[in-house]
């Protein structure tokens, strides 16, 4: 590399006599105003509305610029009233909503019941594309606005009655004891007129009632976020703003990190992981999040759905060493995992430490055992599908393979198979073209045991890909889903993950944290169970 | 890319000595900003009648050949960068002359430790060996090198010749066929069409870059053939009756092959390079594969931490890349008489 | 010349056709882009079949791209999934692209001429040597590992540049970038100029030139290096498309968002529109940019007259 730096300096020479910036100024600096805080980003893949955003990026921004009824506590999870004064049920079906008063939205406009329901029709509603429409499906009329083919015959939710200024009501098509937790979603929040009357203006800029708001978005690259000084919450901002910075690679937000371009990295890149507390004197933060890796099998393929399959199954779980991937690959920001559920949960939230018992530790020789009994490998070889466009899952696919073609001597006894685009990935599940074992992450969308299991293992559920399929499993969850007592119902959940251990319909591989860096210009800084940055507790030194 | 004789050729008005139109069938566009140099020079190969080679049809391309023998028997550039390649090529034959372990045998406990007895590369990210691998990385690396370059110089070559030679309608058409391929950007391609192969063997990316390598080789070659076609020896084999095959065969082919054979020496430095850049975009080789263009781009996110694990699969290929390179300029001057 | 240029306008046609229909079936093969939109969940089957009415992928290939084509000449390059016209991520992203491949062809312009002129006179001296050897290390290390190199070490370890550029992407945040990104060029622009000039050194335009007496200088400057340049003209010229597209490993390092950055998205999100309107783009940069090298022989070479 000689010649190249060497090459670099002539230039930089050049350059100055060009009266360019002068070389090699650089280093800190460009982090705008003096009480604003500069975050890494993603670039949103959907529009900015609340019923369209289902990942990370935009979940961020909509946590700054919208409160919903419900609020998820940032360090215990549990489901506070936000905007709701009461949510009322006597049958678990019907709910009676009242909603504050003082609510605001940032530009001017009373946030009432009418702002809810009108937010949910158009959620719910086919015609507006919304991809979190599922969310309302639990509400009466929902088969109307969002038939599964064919057009809709309603446009707004017959379930939902406006009954006064701040009150409305919610009838549901069947009993769902735990509904108003899931209301901290922000497919729920409320929506101002102008949203509705100039939708073009209100995506290109966004406006809420958070405590933060919009004050410039550049799609693709930068968004810059103000207190709202008029906030009529109690979780006003503590910075003066925000800047979200737009970074295809991680490792350069980390780099800026390190040079003191950026203040806060949410997304500390595997490699770098090793060296991040040192790096960062301290300044690091690793803090559980409701996310569970686990692989995932396709159960639509006969090789894998036999009855040797199981062991074979649990075999490979065996062979897997989770403590030391999660020690070496991830530096200890993953805990290895015992059951289907999330640590987050609690135990009285239904989390049920080694529930997977010994097929969830290290033992080679039993594991290659079990295989055998099994009838072998499917093919004589595993393939593990990843999309390796996103995430760091190169490394511990590869190290999950390594780990048990040790266990089995055998040097090509697992190969990953990674998969060039995330689009192309969920393509290749939705066609059940995958040829073995596939990565499949969750991250919850409420803090509750029932979003762990029902949207992964209930027949033909959303994000069921491998269509795994067990009565006994279904039944459990409906009664679960029926019943009023909170602490019943979590039981007849844990019955059916045991369901799911005892086919080990996915193989639980280890519990996420978020994990964060930041500079020394800021303070205060925690990730919430979402393993999202608590923006407005951020101070600025 | 220039517009190139001789379709274009009506529109020139030369002066009395003006250059022949091949003069400026030089500089081709580069494979992904990448391109060769020594086109400039091979282009202009044997243009000058009165050359010590011009002298006849049959003496000729032995002398030309003979000539560049002897130069580069005696040039320590051509010997180095030959016996670099040799020992390459013998080891990507029989990697366990030197190395007695598997590349896929990967202890954990082991990552991004330094070197150490008998791994005196020490061990990557997943705890393999990074000696092993690098030895290992040689024969995929090199093969694609080679498959790549090969496909690229016969599909160019066939039909750049053709087109050159038989001129007219097909040979505009594939002009703007080359057009349109030279358009796309190289990486961009790789990026999409690769994205959807599944395969984990090297077909995938040697095709690729077969399909979009060739239209810089058949430029090459169509200017190199309409240059050899406008000498005095094949227009006298003309009158003299050869039928089109022939004159091809035994008369052009000889004295064309030159400028195609200069550019995919250089050319296939070029491919494991791409193959390397395509690794670290996510879309190249895929494993058990073993490469030096996965190692680095895996190395690549430790590059703070470890470098040794960058340091030596990166140091491999640009020396193997250097030795290409080297080759193809020894090459070249030795067939260039103009620098002699 | 007029009727030249005319021509080779209508010579763009079908190349610029055959491009971008290359190009939409590309992207095309790589399957239904709406799958990755709904994160690790299947979307549900009526937004998604409606989705795809809307973007229009549920229509034969060959309608879609003529539907795309008509399109395209109104001025309306569609719409990226987040909802944004393609006209306005081009309107962001390709001045920015613009401005680095200006830094890169300024430094190709400068160092790679400057230093193939010094190395084509002394041929074989020790100078000539060690660029020759500097070019050939360049041009063997891959452009990603030089980058990650200058990221580093510029900007971490010694802390001269920002790791990143920021979205303003001014010229003097692009020198470190640019440079990467014209790494490879630039060494083959030294060599071009180089054995040009050390070819024409010898011709017999130069001799008189020097016979006449006339001071070095200008023989140097006035014909041989005039003369030397059209080789080099000529790839610089077809560099200039080369370069935006191959700004997708450069401008991902440094975190630029320029078009490599947006095409990186948009084939990673298999988004068609994006992906093939700035390709279209790229390729009319490309096409016009060889136009005007070709018209730029006739300045250099005055025995060059394009009727």
């Amino acid at each position: 590399m000689r010649g190249a730096t060497h090459a670099k300096w002539a230039a930089c020479a050049a350059a100055v006599a060009l009266a360019a910036s002068a070389c090699g100024g650089g280093g800190g600096g460009s982090s705008s105003g003096s009480g604003t805080v500069s975050a890494s980003w993603g670039d949103p893949q959907n529009p900015l509305e609340p019923s369209n955003t289902n990942e990370v990026q935009g979940g961020k921004v909509l946590d700054m610029i919208f409160r919903g009824l419900k609020r998820y506590n940032a360090k215990t999870g549990a489901a506070e009233d936000m905007l709701a004064k009461s949510i009322e049920t006597t049958d678990s079906q019907n709910f009676t909503v009242t909603v504050k008063d003082g609510w605001k939205f940032s530009n001017g406009e009373a946030v009432t019941a009418q702002s809810f329901v009108d937010a949910w029709n158009y959620g719910a509603s086919l015609k507006n594309n919304q991809k979190n429409a599922y969310f309302f499906g639990y509400i009466q009329g929902y088969d109307k606005t969002h038939p599964d083919t064919g057009k809709q015959t309603a446009d707004t939710l017959s379930g939902l009655k406006v009954t006064g200024t701040n009150t409305f009501t919610v009838a549901l098509t069947q009993k769902f004891s735990t509904f108003p937790d899931t209301l901290g979603y922000a497919a729920f929040s409320p929506l101002p007129k102008s949203f509705f009357s100039d939708h073009a203006a209100w995506v290109a800029k966004p406006v809420g009632n958070g405590p933060y708001t919009i004050n410039s978005y550049t799609k693709g690259s930068q968004m810059s976020l103000t207190k709202w000084a008029d906030y009529p919450g109690d979780d006003k901002a503590k910075n003066d703003g925000v800047t979200l910075k737009v970074y295809t690679d991680n490792n350069t937000a980390y780099n800026d990190l390190l040079a003191g371009n950026l203040d806060l990295v949410d997304d500390v890149p595997a490699a770098q992981l090793k060296n991040a507390k040192s790096d960062l004197n301290g300044r690091y933060i690793n803090t559980p999040a409701g996310i569970i890796q686990t692989l995932a099998f396709p159960f639509y393929d006969p090789k894998w759905n036999t009855s040797g399959a199981t062991k074979v199954r649990q075999g490979l779980s065996m062979a897997i060493n989770r403590q030391q991937i999660t020690d070496t690959i991830f530096q200890k920001t993953r805990t290895p995992a015992s059951d289907w559920t999330s640590p987050v949960l609690g135990e009285k939230g239904g989390f049920q430490e080694g529930l997977c018992g010994k097929y969830c530790d290290y033992n080679p020789s039993e594991a290659k055992k079990m295989i055998q009994d099994g009838g072998g490998l499917p093919g004589g070889q595993v393939k593990i599908s990843y999309n390796a466009d996103t995430g760091s899952h190169k490394e511990w696919v590869d190290a999950v393979c390594n780990s048990i073609n040790n266990a089995l001597g055998n040097d090509k006894a697992c190969v990953g198979n990674p998969i060039g685009t995330f689009a192309d990935f969920r393509n290749q599940i939705g066609q059940h073209k995958m040829p073995g074992p596939f990565r499949a992450g969750w991250q919850m969308d409420y803090p509750l045991i029932q979003n762990f299991l029902q949207p992964l293992y209930y027949t033909n559920a959303s994000s069921n890909d491998g269509q795994w399929s067990n009565k006994q499993f279904d039944n459990l969850v409906n009664q679960a889903n029926a019943e009023t007592d909170t602490s019943k119902a979590i039981k007849l959940f844990q019955q059916a993950e045991g369901v799911v251990r005892d086919n080990m319909a996915a193989i639980p591989l280890w519990y996420q944290n978020g994990s964060a860096g930041y500079s020394d210009k800021v303070s205060n800084v925690a990730l919430n169970q979402f393993s999202v940055p608590v923006y407005n507790e951020i101070t600025v030194n | 890319m220039p517009e190139q004789p001789p379709y274009e050729e009506e529109e020139f008005h030369h002066g009395p000595e003006g250059p022949p139109p091949e003069d400026l069938a030089i500089a081709p566009t580069g494979f992904g900003g990448t391109m060769d140099l020594g086109s400039s020079e091979a282009e202009t190969l044997e243009k000058t009648p009165g050359g010590p080679e011009g002298t006849g049809p049959k003496e000729k391309p032995r002398s030309l050949w003979s000539d560049a023998w002897r130069d580069l028997r005696r040039n320590p550039v051509f010997i180095i960068s030959g016996l670099v390649i040799l020992f390459l090529v013998v080891i990507s034959i029989w990697p366990g002359l030197i190395t007695t372990q598997s590349p896929l045998k990967c202890d954990l406990s082991k990552a991004q430790q330094g070197s150490q007895p008998g791994h005196p590369f020490g061990f990557d990210g997943q705890g393999c060996d990074v000696y092993t691998r690098t030895v290992y990385g040689t024969r995929i690396s090199i093969s694609v090198g080679v498959l790549a370059t090969i496909g690229v110089a016969l599909l160019g070559s066939f039909l750049g010749g053709l087109a050159g030679f038989y001129g007219g309608m097909g040979d505009s058409i594939l002009s703007r066929i080359t057009d349109i391929f030279f358009a796309i950007p190289v990486v961009l391609g790789g990026l999409v069409l690769l994205s959807v192969v599944t395969s984990n063997t090297i077909w995938p990316v040697v095709g690729f870059m077969v399909l979009l390598g060739w239209p810089q080789v058949s430029r090459i070659a169509r200017g190199s053939v309409i240059t050899t076609k406008e000498n005095d020896y094949v227009h006298a084999a003309r009158a003299l009756g050869a039928s089109n095959s022939r004159m091809l065969l035994r008369h052009i082919t000889p004295n064309a092959v030159a400028p195609v054979i200069v550019v995919a020496t250089i050319a296939l430095g070029t491919y494991i390079s791409l193959e390397a850049t395509l690794s670290y975009l996510g879309v190249g080789l895929k494993p058990p594969t073993v490469s030096w263009g996965i190692d680095i781009s895996s190395a690549s996110a430790y590059i703070r931490q470890a470098p040794h694990m960058l340091l030596w699969p990166a140091g491999a290929l640009a020396i193997t890349v250097l030795a290409f390179i080297m080759l193809g300029d020894a090459v070249r001057d030795a067939l260039d008489p103009k620098l002699r | 010349m007029g009727r030249y240029v005319i021509r080779r306008l209508l010579q763009m046609i079908p190349v610029f056709i055959g491009a971008t229909l290359l190009i939409f079936v590309m992207v095309n093969v790589m399957g239904d882009p709406i799958a990755g939109l709904c994160g690790e969940r299947k979307c549900d089957p009526a937004t998604a079949a409606q989705l795809r009415s809307e973007f229009g992928l549920d229509k034969p290939l060959w309608q879609q791209y003529l539907t795309y084509l008509g399109h395209i000449f109104t001025g309306d390059f569609g719409t990226a999934f987040n909802g944004q016209p393609v006209t306005e991520l081009m309107a962001t992203a390709f001045p920015v692209t613009i401005r680095l491949t200006i830094v890169a062809i300024f430094f190709e312009i400068i160092i790679g001429i400057t230093l193939g002129v010094i190395t084509g006179l002394r041929r074989g001296r020790p100078v000539d040597t060690g660029v020759l050897l500097l070019t050939l290390v360049v041009i063997s290390v891959p452009t990603f590992v030089t980058g990650l190199l200058a990221q580093l070490l510029l900007g971490v370890k010694w802390g001269w540049i920002k790791p990143s550029v920021s979205t303003d992407a001014t010229f003097g945040e692009l020198i470190v970038p640019g440079l990467v990104l014209a790494s490879v060029s630039l060494a083959y622009v030294t060599r071009l100029t180089r054995t040009s000039i050390a070819e024409n050194k010898r011709s017999d335009y130069v001799r008189t030139a020097v016979a006449k007496g006339l001071p070095r200088r200008r023989v140097t400057i006035r014909h041989l290096l005039r003369n030397s340049l059209i080789p080099v003209v000529t790839f610089i010229g077809t560099d200039i498309g080369a370069l935006m597209g191959g700004a997708i490993v450069t401008e991902r390092i440094f975190n630029i968002h320029g078009v490599g950055y947006q095409l990186y998205q948009g084939i990673v999100r298999q988004n068609t529109q994006t992906v093939v309107g700035f390709v279209t783009i790229l390729v009319l940069i490309f096409m016009v940019a060889n136009l005007l090298v070709d018209l730029l022989y006739a300045v250099l070479d005055p025995r060059i007259r394009y009727a």
